[in-house]
Order: C-alpha cells, then structure tokens, then sequence
C-alpha cells in the first residue's frame, strides 16, 4: 500500500475520537506494506491538535475559506490533494463532512467507494472491509479496490494509542464560488430540560405511535423520577423538540438507566446511548438492533407494558 | 424552476431479512420507496407550496417502481419519471448516480433532492455521487430547504446537535435528513385514481461504467452480545423491571 490519506475532524482543539480510530487503522495498514500516513486537516487550531498525531505527513489548509466547515471549499481542497498524492486508500469518519465529502469526492475522481465501513482488515493480498447495511441488520465483506474512498461509522474500533511528529505542510484554502455558510448554531442547549444531566431516560421511538401516547411515556418517567427522551423520528414527526433527541445528530447520553421503548436501534441511535449504564429495551421486533446492545430486553407492547410499569411504580411508591 | 426528487425502493426491513448464499433473494423481497427518499420528496413539496417550482419524482426501472412514482403524484409532484433500460434489482449506487447524473444534466435541473442516505447504498450515496459527477454544489444531512431568488438555504446538521444555516448557488444537490413536516399520506384510491388519469413518462438511459466494488458476501453480523430476554407477559416483564431497579438502586425511596 501507498499512502493512505486522512480526512481529520477537530474538536475543542483535539483531533476528534473519530478521526483516533482512522489513524490507528491507517497506520497499521499503511506499515504492514512500507506506506505512509498522511492527515487532511482545516483551519489554524488544526496545527496543534495534529503536532503529535502518529502520521507522517499533515497537511493544513489555511485562509478565510475553512474558518468554518464549507464542503465546497474543503472538498475542493481535498480533491487537489488526492490529484496531486494519489493516495491508494482515502479514509473518513462517517460523520456530516464524511456523508458530504465522501461520495463526492469518489464520483468527481472515478474511485471507488466504500461506506458505512465497521471494519477494515488485510486478507493475504486484498484489502477488505465490512459494511453495515440494511440498518444495521446485516453485514457485507467487501473488497477495497486501491484507490478506493472508504467512511468509517465512528466508534468501530479503538482510537490510536501512538503518537508521532509528522511533517507539517500547508496549503492556501480554495475559494468558495457557489456555497456560503450563514451561520452556525450551536447545539440547542437543554431545552425545557438537559437530557445529558438526567440519571434516568425514558426514551421513546417510533413504537409511540401517536403523539397522545406521549403521556404514557410522560407518566412512567414521573414515577421513576426520569426524563423524557427520544429517536429521531419523533423529533422528526414534531412530537418531541431536538433537545430531547438521543443519537448521531441529537445528544450523547451515558444515564444510569436508559430504558428504550420502541426503538429499533438504528446505527445513529445506537452511537448516542449505547454507553448508558444499564439499558432496558422494549420492542415488538425480537430482532431489533437495540436488543445487542441492551442488557434486558422484552417484546411486549409498549403501549401496554407502560401504564403497567408506572402502576406498579406507584403502588409501591404509595 | 426545477426540482427534481431522486427516488429508490429498498427492502421491507419490517420482513424478516434472510440471506441465502452469501446474498439477499432481492427478487422474493417486498420493496417500499426509501424513507429518507419519502422526506425528500415532502421537502419538495413543502417548497412547491411556497414558491413558483416544477416537481419531478425520478426513479430507475429496476423492479415495479411505478406506486412509488403514482403515489409522488397523487402526493402532489408534477411529473413523475421512470428511467427506463436494462436494470436489475442489483444495480449499484454508482451506476445509479450515473443515471440520475445523465437525466439532471439533459433536464437542467436546478435544485436535486435525494435521501442523505439509504439503508443499501454500501457503495455511496447518491447525493454526494450525483454532485461529485455533475459537479454541482451540494450539501447533505440537511433540511429546512427554501428557494431565494437563485440561491437555496438550508439547514445542515453536525453530530451532537450543532448546526449552520447555507446558501447555495443553483444548480445544486441536497441530501435530505429530513422533511420540515412528516411525509404527508395519501390513500391507496387517490393513488389508483392517478393511475387512470395520469401517466409516467419513460425515458430510455445506460448506465455505462463506473468504478464499482465486489461484495464477497452478505451475512447477519454477530452480535456483540444480546440482552437478557424477559418474555411477553406484560405483568410479568413489569415486575421484573420493578425487581431489576431495586437490585441496582434505582428506585426512588
């Protein structure tokens, strides 16, 4: 293998968990075949955050064009950097910037892709990857072309433990012609309450139904002095505001008890409470994803099962 | 101006999925339109509603599209387009985009809408596909979409909540993560009543090539591991949660 470039993410200064696990894997693969690492980074805090990241290479895009994430002009630079590199693996997170950048970049530069990547793996000569397909229900072992743009879902594997001194590059941020950002808004902070300080959710999914069943969900977190939290489809449905979503694009949780009623377990939920302490799930699909993740489980209906909970809840409160 | 709504079917992930071989029987599977492709389609036509734009629903012939195609129509879309060939069921993500890619071209389509994502498209997603061969600008994981003169604003997510709100230059393609209001439903007789009155246009494509990847095999993942099961007794799972909760403190005294 060649080089392997990284498309790194920053966050508060640090390279982001994310981006950690893209490099312990990119350097394990890139050693195992005398390659190199090479980091993709934007903006000026990028610098220190890269200064020990085990790469051999970092390239910093600097200028007015990358004070703020524009997938124009970050795509414009990175699609320079893979004409002039040629790398034979590009790597980045499945996050926003990956969705964004990295279909794009494989179609504008004819190779080939990779997606929703959980693993990445040397089998004698081939480079292989597993896929997550079909909502995390099943798998598929594919084979990496060289060349090929391959995202990884965050969280797949550990984040790199080594560190190194790579060699600083920098490169003048292209222009941006056709797209502007406006504004960037921080995360909608608490709400009517902060699901991220709660020791108890009471998280609810598309099983809801109905937004009067609401209630239900209402009344058991009264009894068990929780909050109200939920998945995107019901932030979706407008039953529940944003801050109360749970998951890739709402908040990351880590409660004592994360009781999941009718939720499936989509990857992007999975990845925002799969952390939590103890997690009890409830679903009709004795299949759901949420089931590998919970510690107990039940495919009672939820309807049912809460007016029964919270009437045992209060008897014995009572 | 026009906006065109690139639409799939996927599998039915309500059905049991069973792999035989090391693949999916595609062919014994019910299909249903992909549901970030259903938020797309209700952005457009949220936007329809307020400002002066063409609504076209497009989708590849690779099995019985046409329901999908009906019901955008019955939905409100203005057109609605079948791109017709030789497509299997199997037709990757990057031989997709190429067609979409081709159509919005010829159409000169201004503003594209799309899922952000699909539950199949282990080879890219069709936003970021279609925008990278078109070299149009794009943006996905937003919503909130609304035409200004002839620019687009919208709103794209970041993980954990953050967000910023963009402009882009038409032409442009968008990765839909959702509708500013749930996909409106239509009933199954206001479809079949379109189906008498209005047709689908057909127009022929070819995919051509494109740098594709070889599955070796699809397989159920293991689990990592699998939650302690309690049944389907209602009062009886109540009452194990109830003894759980003491166990582990966390019942309120």
């Amino acid at each position: 293998m060649g080089q392997v470039l990284i498309v790194a993410e920053c966050q508060d200064g640090r390279l982001s968990d994310a981006t950690q696990e893209l490099i312990g894997r990119g350097r394990e693969l890139a050693q195992a075949t005398g390659g190199t690492v090479t980091l993709a980074a934007f903006g000026e805090g990028a610098r220190d955050a890269l200064r020990d990241a085990d790469a051999d290479v970092a390239v910093v895009v600097n200028g007015d064009g990358v004070q703020q994430y524009n997938p124009e002009v970050y795509e414009e630079a990175l699609a320079a950097m893979v004409e002039d590199r040629q790398p034979a693996l590009v790597l980045l997170s499945n996050t926003t910037m990956g969705m964004d950048l990295g279909a794009s970049l494989a179609a504008r530069q004819a190779r080939p892709m990779v997606a929703y990547c959980t693993a990445l793996w040397r089998d004698d000569d081939a480079l292989l990857a597993t896929s997550q397909i079909y909502g995390g229900k099943l798998a598929a072992d594919v084979e990496v072309p060289d060349g090929a743009v391959v995202t990884v879902i965050p969280g797949s594997w550990p984040a790199a433990g080594s560190s190194g001194s790579p060699r600083i590059e920098e490169m003048p941020s292209p222009a941006a012609a056709h797209t502007r950002v406006l504004k960037v808004m921080e995360a909608e902070s608490g709400g009517d309450v902060d699901i991220t300080r709660a020791d108890i959710l009471v998280s609810v999914g598309r099983g809801l139904q109905d937004p009067d069943n609401l209630e239900l969900a209402d009344q058991l977190a009264e009894a068990l002095g929780g909050v109200v939290s939920c998945s995107r489809p019901v932030v979706d449905a407008g039953w529940l505001p944003r801050s109360r979503q749970v998951g890739k694009s709402g908040k990351t949780v880590k409660p004592k008890l994360y009781f999941a009623l009718g939720i499936s377990g989509a990857p992007e939920h999975l990845q925002g409470m799969k952390d939590a302490e103890l997690i009890v799930a409830v679903n009709s699909d004795e299949n759901a994803p949420i089931f590998e993740v919970a510690h107990y489980g039940a495919t009672v209906d939820i309807l049912d099962l809460m007016p029964a909970l919270t009437e045992r809840l209060e008897g014995r409160a009572g | 101006m026009k906006i065109a709504v690139l639409m799939k079917d996927v599998p039915d992930l309500v059905e049991e999925l069973e792999v035989e071989d090391g693949a999916l029987p595609l062919d014994d599977m019910s299909f249903v339109p992909s549901e970030w492709d259903d938020q797309a389609l209700e952005e457009a036509l949220l936007m329809k509603e307020e400002a002066d734009v063409e609504v076209t629903a497009v989708a590849i012939d690779t099995g019985d599209v046409d329901n999908m195609l009906f019901t955008a129509l019955a939905k409100g879309a203005d057109r609605a387009v079948k791109l017709v060939g030789d497509f299997s069921r199997t037709l990757p993500n990057r031989l997709r985009a190429r067609l979409f890619a081709q159509y919005c071209q010829a159409q000169a389509i201004d503003v594209v809408l799309t899922g952000v994502q699909a539950i199949d498209d282990l080879d890219g997603q069709i936003a970021g596909l279609v925008a990278g061969l078109t070299g149009r600008a794009h943006a996905s994981v937003v919503r909130d979409v609304h035409i200004e003169g002839s620019q687009v604003t919208c709103v794209q997510e970041y993980s954990g909540g953050k967000m910023a709100e963009m402009q882009l230059a038409v032409p442009a393609v968008l990765g839909i993560q959702a509708a500013r209001k749930p996909p409106r439903y239509v009933t199954i007789a206001k479809v079949r009543q379109i189906q008498k009155s209005a047709t689908l246009e057909e127009v022929e494509a070819e995919a051509g090539t494109a740098p594709l990847v070889t599955v070796r095999r699809i397989y159920k993942p293991e689990a990592a591991g699998h939650a302690e099961m309690w049944g389907d007794d209602v009062d009886a799972v109540a009452e194990s949660i109830v003894r759980l909760l003491e166990d582990k403190k966390l019942l309120r005294s």
